[in-house]
């Protein structure tokens, strides 16, 4: 297993990609910055597929494992790996990433070159947030990922985009510091070394282990978004290009509950059962209360925007039930969710491209003009609302089943947003695809081209594939979970 | 000890310099206007000799000289050495600007040789008067440079501060230095060092004088609250001696630490330990602070300074081997992103052109996609953010400083980069998301742009791959701590 390097492929070849579209690529040939850009990111995406082609079902121990010196002065290692729980995380990016670079074919007009090395630059580094198992490693990643993204927000996003972006920098910031902060001190505890699977051996004391929780925790936390940290999230999206969403949603934001399954559970169990109260308050209260707040919106994106907070508050709620379903159904939703977010924003990207307008106010009738879109924009709107047969569906029944087991109120309250989701995204569908045509402009609207029918059809094969046959995803969770949930209901002092 | 004539070879850098720079002086009177890129060419020629002196005469040993006034140790050789480099690269940056303000003149160069000199001795001090000595030959080289620029009366008020300032904080220095002289009754490190321990010293007279050297000290180094005079000096001052004050004369300050506090006060390390704590704490909070309501981009890089010089201080008074090495770390990524901060400035300025304004990075991205990426690499690693030698750099530091215990202060650390994180984000944002106010081409001769790529990618490099670097740094400080 050792002999193959695909992990460090999955990381540095979009690297690569993007470091070569910004020394071929000016803006003077376009169409050459964007096949390279489209040849890096199905490079990308070929690298990760013998990661799920040689996948190990029955074993929770990480695999495709390289390790190498890196820092020696600080026992700061190359160390890759990927069990069950990070696996489908670097499927998905690299997928997603293709998805991105298609979509921003012919919209992006300002500096082409400097877009597409962004979003294959950060491919590279979010894959390698998944599959670093040194912390420090981890850490590097984490960080280096926000300078692409500040830019993507900040440069081609909409008119308060820098406000945005810098909200979306500090906030992320704030959070990693602290983290930062936890990780030295568990290198002296670990007697000097960064490596996470150490730090989860580590016994520690219950005080030490709440102030390293809550650490992870303000890092984690603004990445999910949790609520009351969320805030810098509708203003992301609303302001990031159609590209950035995507990656946001699909991608960054499951980074969050990833930190949490990989840190917070495993290395400070006690803590998290401790604090379980809080975290499943604060996850309902994104369930309801965003589920609320995105009934209201008038913006497209942010409505799909709060939609996330809403549905990542299932993932957390999830998480923190410490069991086996929980976890699953937490992963399951995260990944759904990833195909779903994206195509929503890809949808709105569409309708935006065209209209130069989010405002759900500016739209009606589009089905009349646009029959073929609004054929493919029901089914994500189906499966965001979490329609049976879809992906949206699998995950929250089966948080909410495992809720069930736990408390019956829990699973009561994360019900409503069966009702809630369907009620804000069936209604901003209706409001925008139904009805008489709404003005000219909607008048004048050209149905999508091969290049949408393209990514839209291949996210309508994901979604409807995953919800109709997830077993291919829940084989390879079942081991890596299983051996989280002990470590997570092992005390350890 | 044996009685031989003591051999010469450890100061051999130091005096290659010296007559190097004499013969710089007479030469320079001889050549006339057209011909001034000579005496730039000789600089740069005794800045390459006083390297090579500095890297064929390294031993790896700690020997001691004239009577054990002057002290040679790798950490010596590895801070002159950096010095030396910082010298010759600030010279290049500067060229063209010189030129354009009548700068490029004999004076501006044996004046920076001699501020190197001053430097070089002070790192090599083992004795309070020749540490005093390097330091006034320092200071006062700088001050003439400061006010090089006769007809700007920013820089001459700049000098006058300057001046002033330094002056008291040598008196301070001087009168500590008196009292520790007094109650140890030596002026040579090693034996102050000695007497303290054997406990024979008054330690009220030593706790008094020691208060005194530390005000000296952060004074020198720009720490709050001596900090007053770093940012008029940075903003007044020509932009090209803007880049000498704050990159070279760190390295001085680094090693004027570490010889008088860790070597000739080690042992009232618990003593400092507090007023390090009290300084590295203000000066963190009111660099980071101030430098984000500065429109200047000259004064916001002197806070920033401050605030590094806080997390300098940091490595410093963790009091332990790895805490040094860290600081020396720190000292030398402090160094190069400041050199490439300023050498990006000065290649954005132009004839009768400063690039000191915030303003002037608007759009810079748009202007030339290059030096606003090299631009960025020197902003993250400045506010510490990863792939860059600045993250090491705090890690370094801040894990020496968990591991003395002081956790609360690794927190606050913490939060004030975030603090710091939001002016150094301001400048690539202006970079990045703003329309250009200006839309001339860049200038900027070949070398100095090919030298800002070093520079900046020198950065990014040691930011993947810092083990060389903290390698040589742990190398320097182990080894001379053991003499």
């Amino acid at each position: 297993m050792t002999a193959y390097h695909f992990l460090s492929l999955s990381i540095w070849l979009p690297i690569l990609a993007g470091i070569l579209v910004l020394a071929a690529g000016s803006d003077a040939h376009p169409a050459r910055v964007r096949w390279i850009a489209l040849v890096g990111a199905l490079l990308g995406f070929a690298v990760t597929l013998p990661l799920y082609g040689g996948f190990q079902d029955d074993t929770p121990a990480m695999q495709f494992v390289e390790l190498a010196s890196w820092i020696p002065a600080f026992n700061i290692t190359y160390h890759l790996g990927v069990d069950g729980i990070s696996l489908w995380f670097i499927l998905l990016n690299s997928f997603m990433t293709i998805l991105v670079v298609i979509a921003g074919w012919v919209v992006i007009e300002k500096r082409l070159s400097q877009y597409m090395a962004a979003f294959l630059i950060m491919s590279g580094l979010i894959n390698g947030v998944f599959a670093a198992l040194d912390a420090i490693l981890f850490y590097v990643f984490f960080e280096a990922m926000l300078i692409p993204m500040y830019l993507i927000i900040g440069v081609w996003g909409g008119p308060r985009r820098v406000y945005a972006a810098l909200k979306f920098f500090l906030y992320t910031l704030l959070g990693s510091l602290l983290m930062l902060a936890a990780f030295i001190y568990l290198y002296f505890e670990a007697g000097g070394s960064f490596e996470i699977l150490r730090f989860q051996m580590l016994p520690l004391p219950l005080g030490v282990q709440i102030l390293i929780f809550i650490a992870f925790f303000l890092s984690f936390a603004v990445k999910v978004p949790m609520w009351p940290v969320h805030t810098w999230l509708p203003d992301a999206h609303v302001e990031a290009p159609t590209g950035g969403s995507v990656i946001l949603a699909a991608i960054t934001l499951k980074i969050g509950a990833y930190g949490f399954l990989r840190f917070n559970l495993p290395i400070t169990p006690d803590a998290s059962h401790a604090l379980s109260g809080a975290m499943i308050a604060l996850s309902l209260i994104a369930v309801v209360y965003i589920g609320l707040v995105a009934l209201v919106q008038n913006d497209m994106k942010k409505l799909v925007a709060y939609s996330s907070i809403s549905h990542m508050g299932f993932v957390t709620l999830g998480i923190f039930m410490f069991n086996a379903m929980g976890v699953e159904g937490g992963l399951l939703q995260m990944i759904s969710h990833g195909f779903i977010s994206g195509a929503m924003f890809l949808c709105i990207g569409v309708l935006y491209d065209r209209m130069h307008s989010r405002q759900i106010s500016d739209y009606g009738g589009v089905v009349n003009t646009m029959p073929r879109f609004a054929a493919f924009f029901m089914l994500f709107a189906m499966a965001n609302a979490g329609l049976p047969g879809t992906s949206g569906f699998i995950g929250e029944f089966i948080v909410t089943l495992s809720a069930v087991q736990v408390n019956f109120w829990y699973a009561a309250l994360a019900a409503t947003t069966l009702v809630f989701g369907a009620a804000y995204t069936l209604w901003m569908y209706k409001r925008v695809v139904f009805g008489e045509v709404a003005n000219a402009h909607v008048a004048g609207l050209k149905d999508i081209g091969c290049r949408e029918t393209l990514f839209l059809a291949v996210l309508v094969l994901a979604v409807l594939g995953m919800g109709l046959y997830p077993k291919v995803i829940t084989d390879t969770l079942h081991a890596s979970v299983q051996q989280l949930v002990e470590q997570a209901s092992t005390p350890k002092f | 000890m044996s009685f031989a004539t003591p051999t010469l070879v450890p100061v051999y850098p130091e005096i290659f310099l010296l007559v190097a720079l004499s013969a710089i002086l007479l030469a320079d009177l001889f050549i006339s206007e057209p011909r001034r890129f000579l005496t730039y060419a000789y600089t740069q020629l005794a800045l390459v000799g006083t390297a090579a002196f500095l890297v064929l005469g390294a031993t790896g040993e700690v020997t001691t000289l004239f009577g054990g006034m002057f002290v040679d140790d790798p950490m010596a050789r590895t801070l002159k050495l950096v010095a030396v480099l910082a010298v010759a690269l600030m010279l290049a940056y500067a060229r063209v600007y010189n030129q354009q303000r009548g700068l490029f003149r004999g004076e501006f160069h044996v004046l920076i040789l001699f501020a190197l000199l001053g430097i070089m001795v002070m790192v090599s001090a083992n004795h309070f008067l020749v540490l005093y000595l390097g330091l006034e030959l320092l200071s006062l080289s700088l001050c003439a440079l400061i006010a090089l620029q006769r007809d700007s009366a920013r820089a001459t008020e700049a000098a006058m501060k300057y001046f002033v300032l330094a002056a008291l904080a040598s008196g301070l220095l001087l009168y500590g230095l008196s009292m520790l002289y007094g109650a140890t009754g030596s002026l040579q490190m090693a034996l102050v060092s000695d007497a303290i321990m054997s406990g024979a010293s008054d330690p009220a007279i030593l706790v008094f004088g020691l208060v005194f050297v530390v005000a000296g000290l952060a004074f020198k180094l720009g720490a709050v609250p001596f900090h007053m005079w770093v940012p008029d000096v940075y903003e007044g001052a020509p932009t090209a001696v803007t880049l000498f004050v704050s990159t070279a004369p760190k390295i001085a300050a680094f090693a004027f630490f570490m010889r008088l506090l860790v070597g000739a006060l080690g042992p009232l390390v618990s003593d400092w330990q507090t007023m390090l704590v009290i300084v590295a704490v203000l000066s963190m909070l009111v660099g980071n602070v101030t430098a984000i309501a500065q429109t200047n981009f000259k004064r916001m890089l002197a806070y920033s300074t401050i605030s590094h010089m806080g997390f300098l201080l940091l490595g410093i008074l963790s009091g332990s081997v790895g805490g040094f090495a860290a600081a020396m770390f720190y000292v030398v990524a402090y160094v190069l992103m400041s050199l490439a901060a300023f050498g990006i400035m000065l290649l954005l300025s132009r004839d009768g052109f400063e690039a000191d304004q915030l303003e002037d990075f608007k759009g810079l991205n748009k202007r030339s996609p290059w030096t606003a990426f090299m631009m960025l690499l020197v902003m993250i690693s400045m506010a510490g953010v990863p792939v860059s030698v600045g993250f090491f750099a705090k890690l370094s530091v801040l894990s020496a400083v968990l591991d003395a215990g002081m956790t609360w202060l690794v927190v606050y650390a913490v939060l004030m980069s975030l603090v710091g994180a939001f002016y150094y984000l301001r400048v690539i944002k202006l970079m990045y998301m703003d329309e250009p106010v200006d839309d001339t081409p860049l200038q900027g001769e070949a070398d100095h742009r090919a030298l800002i790529g070093v520079n900046s990618l020198a950065i990014l490099v040691l930011g993947i791959l810092p083990q060389p670097l903290i390698d040589l740094c742990m190398v320097s400080i182990t080894q001379s701590m053991r003499g």
